[in-house]
């Protein structure tokens, strides 16, 4: 059976105890896609890895990896994934190179038979190849890491929060990698909390307290914020977050990095704002018109819950 | 195959790595054995005695001298009956041999069966009653041996069979044993595969094509081999080293402690899926393994003199029945019609164990 796509899921939960941790969530990813699940922490992400991974038994619903059916079929889908998780999951005290012949034989290949594959990724951390695993840097680990995800040739990419934990430039090169594997046909489901790489995924579900709030491309996703932001910056910023809510117009405000994002309702306008806070005592507060990202659409999906 | 090769390399790689640990199984063995074997011991050796005689007759000098010869004993002088308490006191003697005024004529008497009185009195500091004991019976048995006569006759002679100077290394190799081969197998295999769950790497395992049982059992090789190191470790110095006479059948010896060695690893097994941390493996293996070995095996106290209770304790104990064969075979030199009925109660735990292991290993991860 030739499915379609990579991954299905259909209304999968699973509860612990009265708690939803993945609720009644419902998307499939294509072949060949990059699919990013972005959420915060105990948004659900690593528990609905989990249970694509087969190592966990949903409480309801059904799931497709490959084809396969997560319950019935998960020696199957366990022969065909790759699975990275979420903290660092490699042996410490064996060398980089010990760790992949140690994955490689675990899945019955050879390391030479599938280098082509992680060669790209691998010849970064082969200067190093005789180094313990655990005394790699950060971003390191994680190369590695996705290499012995990789070994085997799977057909399907599990990667949850590869990139937490790793330097600016490593995350870069990581999600460079993505991109030449995904070039190659593997279907690939990631998660991360950083939004900024959000924007490099070919689809994304936005989750929170184990639902997904929105699933469309980067783009189609920023396009569902349809009201003008406002970028807010001043001296005390704690108290220009609660003042700014007090304003006259204003529907929310909210930290954003090193400013205040502020979503403005119908009757604002940025002058009556900055005289509203100076007679508050702000004198050098600064407005400006922003381009709404995706954590802002990620706010208001959250207010709508 | 080849697979499962690697697993066991890869298992071996992480104790040869982590040198400590080596160190210390391969080390324990011997220091216990050593420790056990002269250090501590409860035999008595070196009763320090005076003498009180108010007549150094010929007699007297004759059994002091008799006394003195004997390894077990060393004479430190002639003391004044007022001097008694004060040398046992100080601890300077574990006992005083008093002897009567007339004592030539009273052991002639004896001897003769005329008279029934007391020739000699020992004075013993039974502050350590155990000592005190054990330093009767020595001095009582010189004394009679040395008697001649229906004195002698009067005594039961008595043989210890199998172990007849009741050296206790003898005693404590076996319970060694008993407890090293859990300490190995059981601890430390339960302890490296929960250290996978714990770190997160069984979960890269589990999603994989590879029956995870396959995973555990490579893991537990490495462990199998080490233990068998310290089985031939443990053999030998009793041998060579401590003298225990091993003269029953060592084929049958070697077997029982390989059924032992799955027994432990079976129970390693179980602990692991029990136990989430290695914090919690240590202790369950800590708690519910060492102390039952330690004080339920009969390896320091002997079973049949626990309550009642505790003896029906001891039963469930795999350590016991394997204590006790292999006290069969090491020392009273039987072969295995004696202890065919320990083998099978160990067999039948080692069954029941691998049953209810295998059946709790769960390859997912709730």
């Amino acid at each position: 059976m030739a499915a379609q796509n990579a991954i299905e899921i259909y209304g999968l939960t699973k509860r612990y105890g009265s708690l939803a941790a993945v609720d009644h969530i419902t998307f499939t990813v294509g072949r060949g896609e990059l699919f990013g699940l972005i959420g915060p922490d105990g948004a659900g992400k690593t528990t609905l890895f989990r249970l694509l991974a087969t190592l966990l038994n949903p409480d309801e619903g059904t799931a497709t990896v490959d084809g396969f059916d997560i319950v019935k079929q998960y020696r199957e889908i366990r022969q065909r994934v790759g699975y990275m998780p979420g903290r660092f999951s490699l042996y410490p005290d064996l060398s980089v190179a010990e760790n992949l012949d140690f994955f490689a034989a675990l899945f019955g290949v050879s390391v030479k038979e599938n280098y082509d594959l992680i060669a790209p990724i691998y010849r970064q951390i082969e200067p190093f190849r005789k180094r313990r695993a655990g005394k790699l840097s950060g971003g390191m680990k994680q190369k590695l890491a996705l290499c012995c995800a990789l070994i085997h040739r799977p057909s399907v990419l599990f990667l949850d929060e590869p990139t937490t934990g790793v330097d600016a430039v490593s995350r870069g090169e990581f999600w460079d990698m993505l991109f030449e594997l995904k070039r190659k046909g593997i279907s690939i489901l990631v998660s991360t909390p950083y939004m900024d790489e959000a924007c490099r995924c070919d689809r994304i579900a936005l989750v929170n307290g184990g639902k997904v709030l929105g699933i469309d491309t980067p783009d189609g996703i920023v396009r569902r914020f349809d009201e003008p932001l406002y970028a807010l910056s001043g001296n005390d910023m704690y108290g220009l977050l609660v003042e700014a809510r007090r304003a006259k117009g204003v529907k929310e405000c909210y930290p954003f990095g090193a400013v205040h994002h502020l979503v403005a309702g119908e009757d604002f306008a940025v002058g009556s704002l900055v005289d509203y806070l100076a007679r508050q005592g702000f004198s050098d507060v600064s407005v400006c018109r922003v381009q709404a990202g995706i954590e802002d659409v990620f706010m208001k999906l959250m207010q709508h819950e | 195959m080849s697979g499962f090769l690697h697993f066991v390399k890869k298992e071996t790689l992480h104790i040869l790595r982590d040198r400590r640990t080596m160190l210390v199984v391969l080390l324990m063995p011997v220091v216990q054995i050593l420790l056990f074997g002269f250090a501590i011991s409860t035999e008595v050796n070196n009763i320090n005695f005076f003498a009180v005689a108010p007549h150094r007759t010929e007699a007297v000098r004759q059994q002091i001298e008799r006394m003195g010869a004997n390894p077990y004993f060393t004479f430190k002088g002639y003391i004044d009956q007022s001097r008694i308490d004060e040398v046992l006191r100080s601890g300077r003697a574990a006992a005083v041999v008093v002897f009567a005024k007339d004592y030539d004529r009273l052991i002639e008497g004896v001897a003769t069966g005329s008279l029934d009185e007391a020739a000699v009195q020992f004075v013993l500091d039974a502050s350590n009653p155990n000592n005190a004991g054990t330093d009767l019976s020595y001095l009582q048995s010189t004394f009679y041996s040395a008697g001649s006569g229906s004195a002698a006759a009067m005594m039961p002679a008595v043989r210890v069979l199998y172990n007849p100077q009741m050296k206790s290394s003898y005693n404590f190799v076996p319970g060694i044993m008993g407890l090293i081969f859990i300490l190995i197998c059981a601890m430390m295999t339960s302890v490296s595969i929960v250290r996978e769950k714990e770190s997160g790497t069984m979960e890269v395992l589990l999603v994989s094509p590879v029956r995870p049982i396959w995973i555990i059992s490579a893991k537990m090789i490495p462990y199998f081999l080490l233990s068998c190191m310290a089985l031939v470790i443990i053999l030998l110095l009793a041998h060579y080293v401590l003298g225990v006479p091993m003269s029953g059948s060592m084929a049958v010896l070697v077997g029982l402690s390989l059924l032992y060695l799955l027994l432990s690893l079976a129970l390693g097994l179980f602990i692991s899926t029990v136990a989430h941390t290695q914090v919690v493996a240590i202790i369950i293996s800590g708690m519910l393994l060492m102390l039952p070995v330690i004080m339920l095996s009969g390896m320091l106290f002997p079973v049949e003199n626990m309550p009642g209770i505790l003896r029906l304790l001891s039963c469930i104990v795999p350590a016991r029945w394997y204590i006790e064969a292999v006290r069969k075979l090491m020392i009273a030199g039987l072969s295995f019609p004696a202890v065919w009925q320990e083998c099978c109660i160990l067999f039948a735990m080692t069954v029941a164990l691998v049953a209810v292991a295998l059946k709790k290993f769960n390859d997912k991860l709730e």
